[in-house]
């Protein structure tokens, strides 16, 4: 039985990646050309100062794989892959929230496990550490920068689980309305407690020594000795668009997996008709 | 870590909804237990391990030696979905 959740999950998981790459493909891919494009530019300008001033310039050696493959098969297969990893997971959640989250039918229970990884695995993530394009992010924080990804992602998992055990135990007392208010309210203090306290993208050390204190990675305009600005910021428009089809990206993969899960869970889940024609439930998921 | 989150509850009660039967008899649930969370664990490992390589690795830590075949295969991709890229 478990085995027939899972197979399903994976297989809405990996419809919602398609699903996810022909939108990233159409809408996200023209502005993650003009960051790189961005990016290139930036560092042509930047050796050039270094040329001007006497410093060494390294040259860059050739990409491993050109940007067409990047955004087309690579980001492809990278979306389907990261569709078959949390349809997997979403099977996972599907099958323990089964018979502990009230009187919540097959189908409603589908939209709402989608609707939690969606917030868990990446809204709530975004908020406090956004996606960025090619051109922001600096190499000597990544280690930083993914352990606290991570920890905003295990953090989300671990107090959206433990919001719905809150919301289970405060219905008998509230009635379920106010038991889930209560309950979300509870998520969102901890959760904004956790984001105040963890630091910025801008502030960890390694930035305030080479940077000083930017809020972010962003990149300032580029200077040159005199101060005049030879080449100018990370585009404000570009950012946005990136962030906003990044956020919808994954909104279509969470909502393909919720909504084609819903009618294969109904199905699962179903009385059957016995032999003697009376409906039977069947009897239980763990069997 | 999320492998350690997302199965934490033990399937030790069964659903009241699904699985009204099962409350009469508790062996073959417990039977069926074991199984299940084998399969649980099974998958949310796969998941996990999967999400690993197709958002952090040879990035903060690598696997597969210094070289950057997936990081630099799936980078469109993990820019979009999130993930801390260079």
């Amino acid at each position: 039985m478990e085995g027939r959740f899972v197979a399903r999950g994976m297989l809405v998981g990996v419809l919602g990646g398609l699903l996810a790459f022909v939108f990233a493909r159409i809408f996200a891919e023209p502005p993650i050309r003009r960051a790189a494009d961005y990016e290139s530019g930036r560092e042509a300008a930047q050796n050039a100062l270094d040329r001007a001033a006497g410093l060494p310039v390294e040259t860059p050696g050739p990409d491993l794989f050109s940007r067409s493959v990047q955004g087309n098969l690579g980001l492809g297969i990278g979306m389907v892959l990261f569709g078959l990893a949390v349809g997997a997971l979403y099977s996972v959640a599907y099958i323990l929230a089964c018979g502990r989250t009230g009187g919540v039918r097959p189908r409603q229970l589908a939209l709402l496990v989608a609707l939690g990884g969606f917030l868990a695995l990446y809204l709530i993530p975004f908020l406090k550490y956004p996606a960025d394009p090619p051109a922001i992010g600096h190499e000597a924080t990544i280690r930083d920068r993914s352990g606290l990804y991570l920890l905003m992602v295990g953090t989300s998992i671990v107090v959206l689980v433990a919001g719905v055990w809150l919301g289970q135990r405060l219905r008998p007392r509230f009635g379920t309305w106010n038991a889930t208010l209560l309950a979300a309210l509870a998520c969102v203090i901890v959760l904004g407690a956790v984001m105040w306290a963890l630091p910025s993208v801008g502030h960890l050390p390694a930035n305030v020594h080479q940077y000083g204190r930017q809020a972010t990675e962003t990149p300032p305009p580029l200077r040159n000795a005199q101060g005049q600005i030879v080449y100018p910021g990370f585009p404000a428009d570009v950012l946005f668009e990136f962030r906003l089809y990044s956020v919808a990206a994954q909104a279509v993969l969470w909502a393909t997996i919720g909504i084609a899960f819903a009618p294969l869970a109904d199905r699962l889940l179903a009385p059957s008709p016995s032999p003697d024609g009376r409906n039977v439930k069947k009897r239980s998921l763990w069997v | 870590m999320s492998a350690s989150t997302v199965h934490s509850p033990a399937p030790t009660a069964p659903s009241t909804r699904t699985a009204p039967t099962s409350r009469t008899g508790a062996t073959p649930v417990v039977l069926g237990g074991s199984r299940a969370l084998l399969w649980l664990f099974g998958t949310a490992l796969f998941g996990v391990v999967l999400y690993y390589f197709i958002g952090i690795d040879q990035g903060a830590t690598s696997v597969f030696g210094d070289n950057m075949y997936i990081h630099e295969f799936v980078h469109d991709a993990r820019h979009l979905i999130g993930f801390p890229c260079h």
